[in-house]
């Protein structure tokens, strides 16, 4: 299990947002990525993740032995950012759910139940999503990700609208995904760089 | 490699049933079609008063009332996914040609209930006599995928576009005009009394507008749906 970057570059409206960047991240070896405002991290996991093209070089996902063609790549990926909204007017369970059913994930309704235990959000499952606070859509959307067990996961920005025991389980999380799974986030904050094994800075 | 017929067509269920469970919650479309369906009709019942109005014309009017309601609809479908940031979850739990089958499948069920609420109602207004109502019904179908199809296609490229506006009705009248011409003709012989050999050729001609609509924008949304 290996994530492989290249020579990513991207420029938006002839100028240069990303430039030249390579690195590679397995198992036990998780990645950050780092830079100031506007350097360009979300976009960089934006073209992880695939949801948008690079100008110049690739991504490789490698998956027992073989490369994963680009339409298999989104099965194994689970990414958190503040840019991926979950289902307003769907309850928090209808929206596991739709993702559980996408991801063909066995004994969803078990699964989602489990999660939402570990992250205190049981109460809540047959309420509305627009019903939530801030703090408790983040971590919805760290259940949404997590799911179906990706191999690859992507985190932009971890600690994003949590408090102290959100933050406490995100680095729980980290800290057991990056043992047997690709672990990759976009941060800027100290605390969150002790979890990873290698820092990326993106500059232009 | 064969094509695996079933995890396809769950996949196209899960998506169609989230855009309708969202739509019965906020009924944003259904509100938006069925009232402009509503205020067309009236206007132009009003406006066409007691005159003896001949069948051709009558034709005309229904599809202006059917394009038109159907256009304030199309638009949303991939609009809210945008508007309210979803879109990127979509592209990352879904394939492409699913979200779009699932997507069209919606717009035709919204297009249905209209037509369902709009026909009989119009016909009621001005009080005609439908000669042939089974190939009323299967111009209406096959007007129904051909506008469904096309709102579809036009609805995602409207909503990836920086500058929205009223893109959606002009782009959307090249690709409308001829499911709207071929309809009406179509449409006409069902209001006569007239032999209805002339309807094969208009069925034809829908049928195979259809098709191809149906198979360029299967091949094209993936393009524009990843750009």
């Amino acid at each position: 299990m290996l994530l492989e970057t290249q020579h990513i570059s991207k420029r938006y409206n002839r100028k240069s947002i990303l430039k030249d960047i390579s690195f590679t991240a397995r198992p036990g070896h998780a990645v950050a990525l780092t830079g100031f405002n506007g350097s360009g991290k979300t976009t960089l996991i934006k073209i992880l993740t695939h949801i948008i093209r690079p100008d110049e070089g690739g991504v490789r996902y490698h998956l027992s032995g073989t490369i994963l063609r680009t339409e298999e790549v989104k099965q194994h990926i689970g990414l958190v950012g503040p840019y991926l909204q979950l289902y307003q007017e769907l309850t928090a369970f209808e929206n596991l759910q739709f993702a559980a059913r996408l991801r063909q994930v066995p004994h969803a309704e078990k699964r989602i139940g489990e999660l939402a235990e570990e992250v205190g959000l049981s109460a809540h499952l047959n309420k509305r999503v627009h019903a939530f606070s801030s703090g408790m859509q983040q971590r919805l959307k760290y259940l949404f990700a997590i799911l179906s067990k990706p191999e690859f996961l992507f985190i932009d920005e971890p600690r994003s609208n949590l408090d102290s025991a959100g933050v406490a389980w995100v680095y729980h999380l980290l800290e057991k995904y990056k043992q047997d799974r690709v672990v990759v986030f976009a941060t800027n904050d100290e605390q969150d760089l002790t979890y990873a094994d290698e820092v990326v800075a993106v500059a232009k | 490699m064969p094509m695996r017929w079933w995890p396809l067509l769950n996949e196209i269920w899960v998506l169609f049933r989230k855009d309708l469970l969202q739509e019965l919650r906020s009924k944003a479309a259904l509100n938006a079609i069925f009232l402009f369906a509503l205020v067309t009709l009236t206007a132009v019942s009003y406006s066409i008063g007691s005159f003896n109005v001949a069948p051709d014309m009558l034709a005309a009017l229904l599809w202006i009332v059917i394009v038109f309601s159907g256009l304030s609809a199309f638009a949303h479908i991939f609009l809210k996914e945008e508007e309210a940031q979803t879109a990127d979850t979509l592209k990352l739990i879904a394939r492409p040609t699913t979200i779009f089958l699932a997507k069209w499948a919606f717009n035709v069920l919204l297009l249905t209930l209209m037509l369902l609420f709009t026909v009989p109602l119009f016909i009621g207004a001005f009080n005609f006599t439908v000669y042939h109502p089974g190939l009323l019904i299967l111009t209406l179908l096959l007007g129904d995928i051909g506008l469904a199809t096309a709102g579809t296609i036009i609805a995602v490229l409207i909503a990836r576009a920086a500058r929205r506006g009223a893109l959606f009705s002009v782009l959307s009248f090249p690709v409308l005009l001829p499911v709207m011409i071929i309809a009406i003709s179509a449409t006409k012989i069902a209001f006569r009394a007239d032999p209805t050999d002339l309807f094969i050729s208009e069925i034809t001609a829908m049928l195979s507008f259809d098709i191809v609509l149906l198979t360029a924008s299967l091949l094209l949304f993936e393009f524009i749906w990843n750009d």
